[in-house]
């Protein structure tokens, strides 16, 4: 068993960029509710000028992300994997019960365990996407003359999509070695992890 | 192609106001109180026109190619021929056999009978109902366009009058004044808002009784009641948007002009066109803001009265919304009565039936292409449903169709029972023995009215339920009361019943919000439960 260190594994502009995110999706997924008549309360006209301001930025914000990401060669984590895939689901489906350790350790080279890596590229790859390319469409749709009905309809379900992952996120969040483990890793950027990587082959 | 400097119009009324306030150069060209064919004296409207013509020596073919003067058009849209002469409406009905009572309003002096009535005769044109600016010159109800040329005395009031032309008698009647021919020729001008009220706000047989959106209330209103006419707006008359070009002028419910597509030179726009846009352009919102922005966008598919008009009816002048003409007829000790509601407004008359009004009315919405089109007389109807006076085109479907606001205006009108068509009837006439007011007899009405006309009459009446669309267009209120968002982007908004389209904040999608908020509620299941067998089992393993 390799040494572990409580060493940073999130770099200030990664926690920037999910914190931010987190925050502007939140907002996005409230005013969206109310503009899609889900409740009553605060004018439309409200809801749908902060929702466009968030979406706005948070386009930005991808914007920066996507580059932060393949110059620092961060998108790497994302790279899908079968390998360990399956006692990570078993652990999450039975192991986590009997107090088991998670079959997946972070390294530097590897900050997500293969369940993470496939939802965040899923969400990165088609959430993310989906929703702001059928965003821009709707806020434009006069413009293009696409059919409004259809253009919602495909905004709305990435829309619940991206409140689907919401939720799974946030409480798979809790489920570290301390309910705030990870929550606090995420916000000092610091993790214990095993920093003496994987030789190739092992 | 006529041309006008779209903001020299708005502020035409300003400049005129501080310009005579500096300086003692007249803003027009011509005095007419220096010319001598008009000092006079007048016995007739019509020797008026004779001195006006001497000079305005075109004048006259042009009032006479006019829908003012001809009440007569053919929509070129459907090939319908329309006009006052020729349709039918759900007010009083028909001017066939009727003439002098509605002709008090044709720009003309002596319709007494379209058989006998001069069309050719331009001294026949009655240039002062327009043209006054005095205000004392007012056509008298019923005396088929002329004005009074001696003093009448009756128990009430006419309005519209001059109040400084009535005279009230010590037994309580009210005298009224004929018009000094001379001092209302020697006064003559451009049209102001009364010139054209006398007549448009009267339709139906009183104040805002028709459109709903032009009433009295035009006459001196707050920006709350019309932003452009007001005083303390933009002080605006008619025919400042309905600008005269040769006696001719743009805008018409026949044929309706949603949006202006005429290729404009820039800040200027052509008078031959009327719609919203021809000043305000297609993109009014202010671009740079979300809202603004988002705003222009609408502007395809909505009309600027559907947000700007919030309500008709405005300003205390209520419009009739349902006239059921089956109820007329009742009688009293064998004399025809009045009911009033608590604001004194008939609720039931012998002679006109039931009604209803509203005042501050939230309009109907439906898509609107322009076109409408009549139920003529003799046009078959179905008298199982709500017949269509006239119906308007459009859908949601069709691309050139915008959201309007309408007053929709309903009741019963008669028909014929055998041959289901609508009916015509004599209704005026305090003389004849077939009109309704006189004589409250629908069998001697109908007959009176079908027979002035080329249309077979069984004999055997009945009444239908009709509805009528009357575009809502004036009124207009100061941005700050335009419609808010949520006015249509609501479960239960303005728009609740327009069918056809998908609306945002109104429509969800059934089945897709039911499939995601079920997942939902699934996700947030599994997570309860993930987490009562976690700490279930931790206390578990702490025990043990």
């Amino acid at each position: 068993m390799a040494d572990k260190q409580y060493i940073k594994i999130f770099a200030g502009f990664e926690r920037f960029w999910h914190w931010t995110q987190a925050l502007l999706v939140i907002v996005l997924m409230i005013t969206g509710a109310r503009l899609h008549g889900l409740f009553d309360g605060p004018p439309w006209a409200m809801a749908f000028q902060v929702h466009l301001i968030a979406a706005g930025l948070i386009i930005l914000l991808w914007i920066f992300a996507i580059f932060w990401h393949f110059t620092t060669g961060a998108w790497q984590h994302y790279i899908p994997t079968l390998r360990n895939l399956i006692p990570v689901i078993r652990y999450y489906a039975y192991g986590i019960f009997l107090g088991e350790a998670h079959p997946a350790k972070p390294t530097l080279r590897r900050k997500h365990n293969p369940l993470q890596r496939l939802s965040y590229l899923f969400l990165k790859l088609v959430i993310n996407p989906a929703i702001w390319i059928t965003g821009v469409l709707y806020l434009t749709v006069s413009l293009t003359g696409f059919d409004l009905g259809t253009v919602a309809w495909l905004h709305v379900v990435a829309a619940y999509a991206m409140a689907l992952f919401v939720v799974i996120h946030v409480y798979m969040a809790t489920t570290g070695e301390t309910v705030t483990s990870y929550l606090k890793a995420m916000i000092t950027g610091y993790e214990w992890v095993v920093v003496d990587e994987d030789k190739p082959g092992k | 192609m006529f041309r006008l400097f779209a903001h020299a119009v708005i502020f035409s009324s300003l400049a005129v106001v501080s310009a005579s306030a500096q300086s003692d150069v007249p803003t027009l060209t011509a005095d007419h109180k220096k010319f001598e064919v008009l000092k006079g004296p007048f016995a007739t409207g019509s020797d008026v026109t004779k001195a006006c013509l001497t000079c305005h020596t075109e004048a006259g073919k042009q009032v006479m190619g006019s829908i003012h003067w001809k009440w007569d058009t053919v929509n070129p849209a459907t090939g319908q021929t329309l006009g006052k002469k020729n349709v039918l409406n759900a007010f009083c009905g028909n001017l066939a056999t009727n003439e002098p009572r509605c002709t008090s309003c044709h720009a003309g002096y002596g319709w007494e009978d379209e058989a006998t009535f001069d069309f050719a005769d331009q001294t026949n044109i009655d240039c002062l109902a327009c043209h006054d600016t005095t205000g004392e010159y007012v056509k008298w109800p019923t005396k088929a366009g002329h004005p009074l040329y001696s003093p009448v005395t009756q128990s009430s009031r006419m309005v519209p009058y001059a109040g400084s032309m009535i005279v009230e008698e010590p037994d309580g009647k009210f005298t009224h004044m004929p018009p000094d021919l001379a001092h209302v020729a020697e006064n003559v001008g451009a049209p102001g808002r009364d010139n054209c009220g006398n007549c448009h706000f009267y339709g139906g047989g009183g104040d805002n009784v028709k459109h709903g959106d032009l009433s009295s209330a035009l006459s001196n209103p707050s920006p709350h009641v019309d932003v452009h006419m007001s005083p303390e707006g933009a002080n605006m008359t008619c025919v400042d948007c309905h600008v005269g070009n040769g006696h001719d002028w743009p805008g018409s419910r026949y044929h309706g002009t949603i949006t202006d597509n005429s290729i404009q030179p820039a800040g200027m726009r052509n008078t031959d066109i009327l719609a919203c846009n021809s000043c305000h352009t297609a993109t009014p919102h202010d671009a740079a803001t979300l809202k603004g922005f988002k705003l222009n966008g609408h502007t395809d598919r909505v009309a600027c009265q559907t947000c700007h008009i919030p309500e008709y009816a405005k300003g205390g002048v209520a419009t009739k919304t349902w006239w059921d003409w089956s109820a007329a007829g009742k009688l009293k000790d064998g004399k025809p009565y009045a009911e009033h509601d608590e604001q004194g407004r008939h609720t039931y008359l012998s002679t006109k039936g039931d009604f209803k009004w509203g005042e501050d009315v939230v309009p109907t919405y439906a898509f609107w292409n322009g076109q409408v089109e009549y139920t003529l007389l003799g046009d078959k109807i179905d008298p199982s449903g709500v017949v269509g006076i006239n119906r308007i085109g459009g859908s949601a479907g069709d691309p050139q169709s915008m959201i309007y606001p309408f007053k929709r205006m309903q009741g019963k009108q008669a028909y014929d029972a055998v041959n289901n068509h609508l009916l015509q009837s004599n209704v005026y006439g305090p003389t004849t023995d077939t009109a309704f007011w006189t004589n409250f007899s629908w069998d001697k009405a109908l007959a009176a009215g079908m027979a002035d006309s080329d249309v077979p009459y069984s004999g055997e009446y009945g009444f239908v339920e009709t509805e009528m669309w009357w575009p809502t267009t004036h009124m207009v209120s100061p941005s700050s009361e335009a419609l808010e968002c949520d006015s249509c982007h609501a479960r239960d908004g303005r728009l609740a019943g327009l069918g056809g389209f998908y609306l945002p904040g109104r429509d969800g999608f059934a089945t897709t919000d039911r499939i995601g908020l079920v997942l939902l509620a699934l996700a947030l299941a599994g997570i309860v439960l993930h987490t009562i067998i976690r700490l279930v089992m931790s206390r578990r393993r702490g025990e043990g």
